[in-house]
């Protein structure tokens, strides 16, 4: 469903001329799959997930999503794409001017669903991530994980085969961290894959879901991948976080 | 429909903005507007003047009548002729001591010559044109003693309306360039304003088409208020021109008023055009 072939992205005006943010990254991420991507600051979580709903394109290498190539991929189809895909961002990224449902409803009026079927799929998708009652508060009016939740609405409103969230937690409190990652949970044992970019390694903890660390731009642990002596890696880091 | 209602919605929830790009462009084009109408009016002094713009052939004394009626009707068929007046010696004497009241006792009968005189047709009143008319009815007509056209006036004259029209193409040109600048910026600040907007458009899966047009609507909307704005203040200032200056003005005909109006309009769309084009590059 997505994967990433020998992958490298470098940042700067003239190719190559930058630092790179991804070296050689290969990795692919199944139907249904939940993916953590963990590592430090700089790593190269967020420049992955920005490959994968092409707001970049690689400086060499192949990202391979659903039948899109990002050597080939058109401006037009990016669109196409992202409908696909649901989008969450730390800040949540919400129009402050408009409602909760407004906000939700805004992903479905941009890729042109029916008027009359928005307001059904606006309140399934709110009862989705428990806030129906909230429907018509305004961002402002909301807490930092209840935003999120309406970020999450509108990140699934249009039924996406993957759920990419940068740092969805980066922003909240425990209590309200456990209930958007039991939300992502939630929303992939229902089908939907979920990549999560997070240095939360509590996050993970517990879990026994797949994840990809990097550091400097390279996958330095993969936890799908198994060792020379059959077992899966463990590096340092991830064997500490699920200790 | 869609794209309308949003356009709406967007004018609707920023009033102010709208109303200060609003503001912005119709003052833009006002000033644009201001140097059209004074251009307008010095062109249209000089044609004014290039009208009273004459040849005189004067004819010898023994000339019939029939032959000067007759020289007049050819020479009114000269496609450079708009018309021909038959000054008789008895008028050309009235017409020189009404001109001159101060010599009317040296004026005396038989002499002054008849003559022809022949206003030439907008478009025809060039030096060259009018020497080569001069040349014409001096050369085809063997009694026809003189033909006088104030070749010295006709070539200032002529000097005056060329620089006074390759000023106001220069000036306009100036106006226009500026105008385009500031409505273009004015556009922009609005796009920057709803640049997070936009952005969660792009992330949703908007196509580029989708979020362009109602900023399209909008700039030409916004160009379209902007220039009748533009042209309800340059006809107040000719108004108070003309009620406390007492100047006698001429305003744009109804045809370049219109066209001001969708000249504003396109500026609008075409400065959205390319805001918006750029700003959707770049995110």
């Amino acid at each position: 469903m997505i994967r990433f072939d020998k992958v490298t992205k470098m940042y700067g005006r003239a190719p190559g001329s930058g630092p790179a943010a991804l070296r050689s990254v290969s990795f692919g991420v199944a139907r249904g799959e939940f993916l953590f991507l963990t590592g430090p600051s700089g790593a190269g979580k967020s420049t992955i997930l920005k490959l994968i709903y092409m707001e970049e394109r690689p400086t060499s290498g192949d990202v391979k999503i659903s039948g899109y190539s990002s050597q080939k991929i058109r401006r037009k189809e990016v669109a196409q794409l992202r409908r696909r895909l649901g989008i969450v961002f730390q800040d949540f990224r919400l129009l402050e001017d408009r409602t909760a449902e407004q906000n939700v409803a805004f992903a479905l009026e941009v890729t042109g669903t029916a008027r009359a079927a928005i307001p059904a799929k606006v309140s399934r998708a709110l009862a989705q991530v428990g806030l129906a009652a909230k429907a018509t508060a305004l961002p402002k009016e909301l807490s930092g994980g209840e935003q999120q939740r309406v970020a999450i609405a509108r990140a699934i409103v249009n039924d996406p085969f993957v759920l990419v969230a940068d740092e969805p937690t980066g922003n909240l409190d425990d209590r309200a961290t456990r209930g958007i990652f039991q939300l992502l949970r939630d929303i992939n044992a229902a089908g939907t894959a979920v990549v999560i970019a997070t240095h939360d390694l509590d996050l993970i903890r517990g879990t026994e879901y797949r994840a990809i660390e990097l550091n400097h731009g390279e996958i330095v642990f993969d936890s799908a991948e198994p060792s020379v002596d059959g077992v899966r890696m463990q590096h340092p880091r991830m064997a500490e976080a699920r200790a | 429909m869609r794209s309308i209602a949003r356009a709406t919605t967007a004018l609707r929830n920023s009033p102010l903005l709208s109303a200060l790009s609003i503001t912005t462009i119709g003052f833009s084009l006002f000033a644009f507007g201001l140097f059209g109408l004074v251009a307008l009016n010095i062109r249209s002094a000089l044609e004014q003047v290039a009208a009273r713009e004459e040849i005189r052939a004067f004819v010898a004394d023994s000339t019939p009548i029939e032959t000067l009626t007759a020289m007049a009707g050819e020479v009114q068929k000269f496609r450079e002729v708009q018309k021909v007046d038959l000054v008789s010696q008895t008028e050309a004497l009235a017409r020189a001591r009404q001109e001159m009241p101060e010599f009317t006792d040296v004026f005396q009968s038989d002499v002054l010559p008849a003559s022809l005189d022949i206003h030439l047709a907008p478009g025809y009143r060039d030096p060259a044109t009018v020497a080569k008319v001069a040349d014409r009815i001096r050369n085809s007509y063997g009694f026809v003693d003189d033909v006088r056209y104030g070749e010295d006036w006709i070539t200032q004259l002529y000097k005056l309306r060329n620089i006074a029209g390759i000023a106001g193409a220069t000036l306009g040109l100036a106006f226009a360039t500026v105008a385009i600048i500031i409505i273009g910026a004015t556009i922009r600040m609005a796009i920057l304003s709803r640049a997070r907007e936009i952005s969660i458009m792009r992330l949703v899966g908007a196509t580029d088409g989708f979020i362009r047009r109602p900023f399209l609507i909008e700039g030409f909307v916004k160009g379209a208020l902007g220039g009748a704005l533009a042209l309800l203040l340059t006809w107040g200032v000719m108004r108070a021109l003309q009620q406390y200056l007492h100047f006698e003005t001429v305003f744009f005909d109804r045809r370049t008023a219109a066209l001001g109006v969708v000249a504003g309009a396109a500026i609008g769309l075409l400065g959205s055009a390319a805001s918006v084009g750029r700003h959707l590059r770049r995110v």
